[in-house]
């Protein structure tokens, strides 16, 4: 299994062969392991293969403990898959549960240690109220420092974007257009979690949450599970006529709260991260063509495209002018409605990106969402304001 | 002229005119919270008549705390200025803390500890809290005075502080308010105020008090005024003029209690004051009576104008009852400290108005149904 | 912040209280909350104690309409960043001031007020807020000095 040449240890190339991925949004009627079940089921069935063939299984989740009472998520999904004997982590890293998560799953195929892997992820929020929930997500900032002072996790990312607008001069209605533009690809989504369209004008009229970011400037918190199946390249026509290649997947870190941060308006993790990440997949921006980001908060996109080195930093504005950023423009962001409309069930968020950028490249994504010609997609996922960053670039060969 | 005092003295505290041979005060400093609601708005409410209340009391408004502010918060303020006059008492020459209050935000966990630790004071220092009404913290003083002229440390504090409650309704919603004063006592060189002398006067009378477990505290209505406070603040303050030998055309400055505006003009009369020598320190009328705060506000007023070799009397009152009167000389070590916190009266103009409605959110008043 | 998280509370009494921090004696840079390693000089760096004057200037801030529930009764309230005089940026609140007065750049300084209280007779938790700055105590000194009745008198 593991290919030793000049007694060097050298890593394989490792794809997609599967994804799957529940409804996201508020579902009453199903709890964590229904979630994760169907998910994996529908990776698993599109895979054609058996339980016995699945060596390993990463899940990212947050908090089922705060959120269920329910710790020890991975062996309760290995479980309640059938799948009681196959050994099954759970990986934590906040909102980038899932990209992290993916990077281990990564990890352990690329190393030669197992060949099918499942790399999953699954978050039940809506069992508690609202006011529960947003205590449990202030767990992703620093606890002592900002949430023990008051601070909501709206209200760091505001942080940022007053700060992003005294530095850059950034107009709201800039992150209206970023709110309207995931709520038109939610709509042509039949898994996201909200799928109404919204007008700009409706975006800057709704109730400020934390100034200057109103309702329509943050994600909501949602239910849902996704799952990738991961394999060698080497085998994995056994299993699919279109493997999707992951080119690389690259993790950075930053500090947990924005005490530490010099620059508030960069996500350095994220910049580490996708240069890494473009260096290892030996691609430029310019050969990317379709972007899942993590639009925790409007102003996070932004943030993103200018991390991920998508356009200089202070300009992303100039990518919301004329549909750019639509299926149908230069570079489509977020097409299946981003965290904003598509929804975020926090640890599977990572996880539902891969599965949109696997469908885009596959040339499976229905609705008139599709990208035309997709060859390279990009995923970026991020845990709290920052602290984790995860990029991962596929490809169709 | 000058006699023995009750609390002992030594040859050293007989130094008239020589200068910083005495204890004293060391620093003081003072905390009044923002927010004012006008009598007019509480009248309105209840259907009072507010002129008949602003004629009977003397006042106009009164400080309200904010919803993050409370008794600590208002101690540790005070205490912050006044350890920027007193910049000679260094963290370790600082032996005992005491908060006179009657809201300490809890009912058993010390207020004193934690103004101690959030001046940086601890851990080697004695601590208490201190309750007689509006009296506790010159008791403290008292209690600092002691420990200091006893030789056992070199700088005590004492910090009267209170965010008064009222019951909705009575007369003393118009005057239960916040605020706070701290002193630092010791001697030497960095003395600006010289206690020449202290006394007291105590008896068991129940003019105002409050049940353990009772929201607001009861009162007995005008009995409050002549068996209680008059009859302490009259006999305390001619106590010390006996056994210090002086009366009243000694002093310059005369600071009393201030539950009103009424009582400490008519307590000056009684015992033969200008009214002129008392109206430095009233803020009554402004910031309503900050109970455990206020005669020690009104010193701070007299303070922050006094000149050197100014005499000072201060009879502070506490419903229970009983006062504690004090005659102080100041020396010219004030000029060079004043200056070094805020005074009275940036506390008593930086204000902002509420109505009744935003009151009753602060005090909480809504959460008692 | 339920009632079992005490002791969790009282290890960051110091420092929530006096602004307590850390300094590189290496690198002489300021942090806050302490570090016991310098990020810079890792091992080769000391970390000694250092209390903050409390003065610094707003960085950033937001205006809170939606709380949790710990601090539902302060809301609305400020939230800033504020990069202290020494250089470590502290997340708290501003309070003393309107939203819609805060500025970035803004002047302000340390006070000390409740964060918040536990429900059902639990503690109440204390530390530093910011207030913006206000100097203008200090003209009081210069010139005559006027008693509080001349005031009186004059309105």
């Amino acid at each position: 299994m593991i290919d030793v040449t000049n007694g060097q240890f050298k890593r394989r190339e490792v794809a997609i062969i599967s994804v799957g991925a529940t409804e996201f949004g508020e579902l009453w009627d199903k709890g964590l392991k229904d979630l994760a079940w169907e998910a994996g089921v529908k990776a698993v069935e599109a895979a054609g293969i058996g339980g016995r063939d699945i060596e390993y299984i990463v899940f990212g989740n947050m908090s089922g403990g705060l959120f269920v009472g329910q710790e020890h998520v991975a062996a309760l999904v290995a479980d309640f898959l059938g799948l009681n004997s196959t050994p099954a982590t759970r990986v934590e890293a906040a909102c980038a549960s899932g990209g992290a998560a993916f990077l281990q799953a990564y990890m352990a195929v690329a190393s030669g240690m197992y060949d099918i892997v499942v790399a999953g992820g699954v978050e039940k929020m809506t069992d508690v109220g609202a006011g529960q929930a947003a205590s449990i997500l202030s767990g992703a900032m620093d606890y002592e420092w900002e949430a023990y002072f008051g601070a909501t996790f709206p209200a760091v990312y505001a942080l940022m974007a007053r700060r992003y607008m005294h530095e850059y001069g950034l107009k709201a209605d800039t992150l209206a257009k970023v709110a309207v533009k995931n709520h038109y690809h939610g709509s042509l989504n039949p898994l996201a979690h909200f799928r109404n369209r919204i007008t700009e004008d409706e975006a800057l009229s709704s109730p400020i949450v934390a100034d200057p970011l109103r309702r329509y400037d943050c994600c909501p918190v949602s239910d849902g599970a996704a799952c990738a199946i991961l394999a060698p390249l080497e085998i994995a026509r056994k299993y699919t006529d279109a493997p999707i290649v992951i080119r690389a997947v690259a993790q950075a870190s930053d500090t947990l709260s924005l005490l530490g941060r010099g620059d508030l308006c960069t996500l350095r993790a994220t910049v580490k991260a996708a240069g890494r990440a473009f260096d290892e997949a030996k691609l430029s921006r310019k050969d990317i063509d379709v972007v899942e980001v993590h639009d925790c908060f409007t102003i996070a996109e932004l943030l993103a495209l200018e991390d991920l080195g998508f356009c200089k930093k202070g300009e992303a504005e100039k990518l919301y002018g004329d549909g750019q950023t639509y299926v149908g423009g230069e570079l489509p962001v977020n097409t299946d409605g981003g965290l904003k409309a598509g929804g975020h069930a926090v640890g599977a968020t990572g996880i539902k990106q891969i599965v949109e950028v696997t469908k885009q490249l596959r040339g499976e994504a229905k609705n008139g969402r599709q990208v035309d010609g997709a060859e390279v997609g990009l995923a970026h996922n991020v845990g709290g304001t920052g602290a984790t960053a995860v990029v991962a670039i596929l490809s169709r060969r | 002229m000058r006699a023995e005092f009750d609390i002992g003295l030594n040859e050293a505290f007989r130094g008239m005119g020589a200068i910083g041979t005495g204890f004293g005060i060391v620093g003081y400093g003072v905390y009044i919270p923002r927010w004012r609601i006008k009598i007019e708005d509480i009248a309105r409410v209840w259907g009072h008549d507010a002129d008949s209340y602003r004629k009977g009391l003397g006042v106009e408004e009164k400080a309200v705390p904010s919803m993050d502010e409370d008794t600590t918060t208002i101690a540790v303020e005070a205490a912050r200025n006044a350890l920027k006059r007193a910049r000679e008492a260094k963290p370790g020459d600082v032996g005992a803390i005491y908060v006179g209050s009657e809201s300490h935000p809890y009912a058993v966990k010390p207020t004193a500890a934690t103004v101690a630790e959030a001046i940086g004071l601890t851990p080697n220092i004695t601590a208490a809290d201190m309750e007689f009404a509006c009296k506790a913290a010159t008791a403290g003083i008292q209690a600092c005075l002691g420990l200091v002229k006893g030789g056992y440390m070199k700088y005590g504090i004492s910090i009267g502080a209170d965010t008064a409650q009222s019951a909705p309704g009575d007369v003393l919603e118009y005057t239960a308010a916040a605020g706070g004063a701290a002193y630092v006592i010791g001697g030497g060189d960095g003395v600006i105020a010289e206690i020449e002398g202290t006394c007291s006067y105590t008896q068991d009378v129940p003019d105002f008090w409050r049940r353990d477990g009772t929201r607001y505290p009861s009162h007995a209505g005008r009995f409050t005024g002549e068996p209680a406070y008059f009859e302490h603040v009259i006999n305390c303050s001619k106590e010390l003029f006996g056994k210090l030998g002086t009366d009243p055309k000694d002093y310059d400055y005369a600071v009393f209690h201030q539950p009103n505006a009424k009582f400490p003009l008519r307590a000056a009369k009684l015992l033969g004051f200008e009214e002129k020598k008392v109206l430095p320190s009233m803020v009554v009328n402004r910031i309503g009576n900050t109970y455990s705060g206020s005669s020690l506000l009104g010193l701070a007023a007299v303070l922050d104008v006094a000149k050197e070799g100014e005499r000072i009397l201060m009879t502070s009152y506490g419903s229970g009852a009983g006062s504690d009167s004090f005659s102080m000389r100041v020396t010219d070590g004030i000029e060079g400290k004043r200056r070094l916190s805020p005074p009275v009266r940036y506390y008593m103009e930086r204000r902002e108005y509420i109505d009744y409605s935003m009151y009753a959110r602060y005090e909480r008043l809504l959460k008692v149904v | 912040m339920s009632s079992s998280g005490i002791p969790q509370h009282w290890r960051t009494i110091r420092e929530r209280y006096r602004l307590l921090g850390a300094r590189c004696e290496k690198c002489n840079t300021n942090y806050f909350p302490p570090r016991k390693v310098c990020p810079k000089c890792r091992r080769r760096g000391k970390t000694a104690q250092v209390e903050f004057s409390g003065k610094g200037k707003v960085f950033s801030y937001t205006v809170i309409n939606a709380s949790s529930k710990a601090f539902e009764r302060y809301m609305p309230y400020i939230v800033g960043l504020v990069e202290l005089d020494e250089g470590p940026r502290v997340l708290s609140q501003i309070v003393d001031c309107k939203p819609d007065e805060v500025r970035i750049g803004m002047e302000v300084e340390a006070c000390f007020r409740k964060i918040f209280e536990q429900e059902d007779g639990g503690i109440i938790s204390y530390g530093f807020k910011f207030r913006p700055s206000d100097g203008s105590w200090a003209k009081d000194y210069d010139g005559d000095l006027k008693t509080i009745d001349a005031e009186r008198e004059k309105a």
